[in-house]
């Protein structure tokens, strides 16, 4: 039995080792035209800043894909031929497979702005856009960054950290309140200022300018001004990468459709990570279905699709949603669900926050119903496992406040704060 | 910082600090060459108050001004730290140093002679090249422990813990020892003891304190007291941390002077096999030492006995003591790492790893799910630990090499693990990722 894996990415990798937890004499192939060892992309930043090498990016050993017999192809796959079984790549050589795992990730969102392609013009997902940004920051002098998300902070945080002046646009009010309820926008929005960067809220990118050699000059925003920028960095989300797979017959929406087993449209072919469009079981034909780009599902998507694979039939569920962040070196955690400031009031919410400006600290505690449906925290560390355990059980927030020294997870000597937290909690919930 | 600005490369204070240095460099080199630029105090303090004031100003200053949070950009562009020529230079200068403190100190004697006044003023006595070498680690301890706590404002750990082993190093490896000689009492360390002084059990060293009456015996009972209930009682409670990053001298001077080099241990898994037989074989051989001792000495000293347990003791003192805890412990700090000795050789790391790992209520907590596997963690491990390894895995960390200095948890930039101490039982579990919690198993 063949298994070809498109794709070393944390789904990829997670459905290798978990299928090779369960069949030891299948062949396992893992393709990728990024890179020949797994890396987390997660600390692509880290390399720039000087904080990491890329070799400690890396979360195993070489002697890992020996042992566990995983093989190891470079190249870029450029077709898939599901009637012959076989993946093509771009040297013109061909991988058969007998069963198939798309995890090919995903790829930078472009709108189409006039000099996006212009040199020095990128975003930041690939090795080779870190191997690009490097040779970049070289020469440049200034950076702008476009986009008011998680990678657009982490971008200009790189440049920053390299000595470069850097101007971020983001489309929003305050920044990321698209995601993040007022009070933590404006706390990130204080960080961001504070840590130097020049952040220009309520505006986007209009056009870049260049020189008569292709290079980026300038980025000019939709107000119509104009910065001087050699880098410009296009953070704008990212879009399932379906490169791989166009052409091949398979159903796709936003990305690979898949159901809950993570089975693709096609018989002994599977999509986990951030290229697969979760379908819910019973939804309509062409209804959308969701699109997850974090590591952590990524990861769970893998072994679920590792073990499906090998024969089991295990349904995907992530379980109580969570995520986290670091805004420069303000750590951002969320559990359950906590409306942003741009959705619609909602009458049946109650929703209490503590709030510690000056040192940037805040939690926020969202209740419908008794019962309390999610978590924000900023400059806080708090226990994933404990918030889940109170938000699956349906505690309701006065019981929850009462325990909040059993979810801390702060070093050690931190000053007991639980109480102060909970005393204003409690009185914003009378 | 206005918008738009960048953090300057170069603060003032490091300026400043730099042409400190430089001016107390002069008077210390002269002194070293036996052409003191003057006598007495003078000649003490000409030299070593530029000289320190330049050093702490050029190890905080970068660290100034910033608004708290680690920041490890720009390690592996350093030369210093990335292992590049001036590492080598680095390297060739400590050694050197400890190869002349072990075997050759008469080319140390002038700077020794311009310490005079100092030791004078401590133990009534002159000075010798391990007062000027105790001297220079306490000033090492507490220049780069300096800047540890301030690199690390914001997290009480690490600064509590910095502050306790710069004050275990400045009052009880370096001043209270020297005291003790200004009242013709022994020399004697009273956060050192057996194996890594290996002497504070042997029968002829017990019987000589207690001879000494008064203090004598109080150091003799603590010696024992310290190694065989001490030792396994604290580690059981708070795992080998509480000697390891908290008192030992060793220790302190890997978390303060060692610092900027603690990414270079190795995290293959070649080191880690070869650092179970190294560290182990360490301890067997003090076992052994120790044992040799006590049958000579209760065999009434002489003999074929006596002179094995001569050797053994010589041989040990100069392959542990000298080469691997000093010359390569130390002296190999810009190229291997921080912990060289501890990790690969420390007898005591040994026993108290063994205690940890098995007995201890200490484990490092991972905070379920939230691993995004970047490895900030393994990087910054001076004991060259795979953290990753099991964060990624949502599996609590409990390994016996770890000295819990907290800086994997530092650095982690999704707020992931956690030191902690609690129930024995229950440390090797606790959040785990999908493929160990058992959901898979149809």
């Amino acid at each position: 039995m063949q298994v070809v894996i498109i794709g070393n990415g944390i789904a990829g990798v997670t459905t290798a080792l978990a299928l090779r937890k369960r069949r030891r004499d299948w062949g396992i192939t893992l393709i990728s035209g990024e890179s020949d060892a797994f890396f987390a992309r997660t600390a692509l930043m880290y390399v720039f800043m000087g904080q990491m090498r890329l070799k400690d990016t890396q979360p195993y050993e070489p002697h890992v894909w020996q042992e566990k017999r995983i093989e190891r192809v470079r190249g870029w796959v450029t077709h898939l031929d599901v009637a012959s079984r076989r993946v093509r790549l771009d040297d013109g050589r061909t991988v058969a497979w007998d069963k198939l795992v798309i995890a090919t990730g995903s790829t930078p969102n472009r709108f189409g702005w006039p000099g996006e392609t212009l040199e020095g013009v990128q975003g930041l997902y690939t090795l080779q856009d870190l191997e690009t940004l490097e040779r970049a920051a070289k020469d440049a002098r200034r950076a702008v960054v476009v986009g008011g998300g998680l990678i657009g902070v982490e971008l200009a945080e790189m440049l920053h950290a390299r000595g470069l002046p850097v101007t971020l646009l983001a489309r929003e009010s305050a920044y990321w309140n698209n995601a993040l309820p007022s009070e933590e926008a404006a706390l990130v929005t204080a960080v961001v200022r504070g840590a130097g960067i020049d952040l220009r809220l309520s505006t986007g990118l209009a056009f870049i300018e260049g020189d008569a050699c292709g290079r980026a000059t300038a980025a000019v925003d939709t107000s119509g001004a104009r910065h001087e920028a050699e880098i410009v960095g296009l953070t704008a989300g990212v879009r399932p990468n379906l490169s791989a797979v166009s052409g091949a017959g398979l159903e796709t929406g936003r990305g690979i459709r898949v159901d809950s087993l993570l089975r693709t449209s096609i018989p002994d072919v599977w999509a986990c990570g951030d290229c697969a469009e979760l379908v819910e079981p019973g939804a309509p034909p062409l209804a959308p279905g969701r699109v997850e780009q974090l590591w952590y599902t990524g990861r769970m998507q893998g072994e679920i699709c590792g073990a499906n694979v090998a024969g089991e039939t295990l349904a995907y569920d992530r379980g109580i949603w969570f995520n986290s962040a670091r805004f420069f070196d303000l750590d951002w955690h969320t559990y359950g669900h906590v409306p942003a400031a741009l959705d619609p009031p909602d009458a049946a919410l109650r929703q209490a926050v503590w709030m510690d400006a000056p040192r940037r600290r805040l939690l926020r505690i969202v209740e419908r119903d008794g019962a309390v449906i999610g978590m924000n925290s900023l400059g806080l560390r708090q226990r994933q496992a404990v918030w889940t355990r109170w938000i699956a059980e349906g505690r309701g927030a006065r019981d929850i406040v009462a325990h909040l020294d059993e979810a801390v997870f702060e070093p050690e000597f931190t000053g007991r704060l639980a109480p102060v937290v909970a005393a204003t909690l409690k009185e914003q919930m009378v | 910082m206005t918008p738009g600005s960048i953090p300057s490369q170069r603060p003032a204070a490091v300026r400043l600090g730099a042409a400190l240095a430089l001016v107390g460099l002069v008077p210390l080199l002269a002194a070293a060459l036996g052409r003191p630029v003057a006598s007495g105090a003078a000649g003490l303090a000409v030299a070593y108050l530029p000289l320190f004031a330049g050093a702490l100003l050029l190890a905080v200053g970068p660290h100034l001004g910033r608004s708290g949070g680690v920041d490890h950009g720009g390690t592996m562009r350093d030369p210093f730290r990335s292992r590049r020529w001036p590492a080598w230079v680095l390297a060739v200068l400590l050694t050197g140093f400890y190869t002349l403190v072990y075997w050759w100190p008469r080319h140390l004697d002038g700077l020794v002679r311009q310490l005079d006044p100092l030791a004078f003023a401590l133990s009534r006595q002159p000075a010798s090249e391990w007062f000027l070498y105790g001297l220079w680690y306490t000033l090492a301890v507490f220049v780069m422990g300096a800047r540890m706590a301030l690199r690390h404002r914001g997290n009480p750990y690490q600064q509590w813990r910095t502050g306790s082993v710069v004050f275990f190093q400045l009052a009880f490896g370096f001043l209270i020892p020297q005291i003790l000689r200004a009242f013709q009492q022994p020399e004697f360390y009273f956060t050192y003891f057996w194996p890594l002084k290996k002497e504070y059990l042997f029968p002829a060293d017990l019987a000589g304190l207690v001879a000494g009456g008064g203090l004598g015996v109080f150091m003799a009972v603590w010696g024992v007291v310290a190694a065989l209930l001490a030792t396994p009682v604290l580690t059981w409670a708070f795992g080998k941390r509480w000697y390891c990053s908290w008192i030992c001298g060793c220790g302190g001077l890997a978390e303060t002077a060692g610092d900027p080099f603690r990414h270079l241990s190795d995290k293959s898994r070649a080191a880690w096999r070869f650092e179970r037989w190294s560290i182990h074989l360490t301890l067997v051989a003090v076992i052994g030492v120790t044992a040799l001792v006590f049958a000579s000495h209760f065999a009434g000293g002489g003999g074929v006995l006596g002179a094995m347990s001569g050797t053994a003791t010589r041989l040990y003192g100069f392959v542990v003591g000298a080469v691997l805890s000093g010359v390569v412990g130390v002296g190999f700090y810009p190229l291997l790492g921080s912990r060289v000795w501890c990790r690969y050789f420390c007898p005591q790391a040994a026993i108290l790893g063994i205690i940890q790992r098995f007995f201890s209520r200490f484990r490092i907590t991972t905070n379920g799910g939230q691993c995004i596997s970047c490895g900030n963690c393994s990087t910054y491990c001076e004991m060259g630990i795979d953290v990753r390894a099991y964060a990624q895995r949502g599996e609590n960390i409990v390994r016996a090499s770890c000295v819990g200095c907290g800086l994997c948890a530092a650095v982690c930039p999704r707020g992931v693990l956690k030191l902690e101490n609690g129930p024995v039982g229950d440390r090797f579990s606790g959040p785990t990722t999908l493929e160990n919690s058992g959901k898979l198993t149809p």
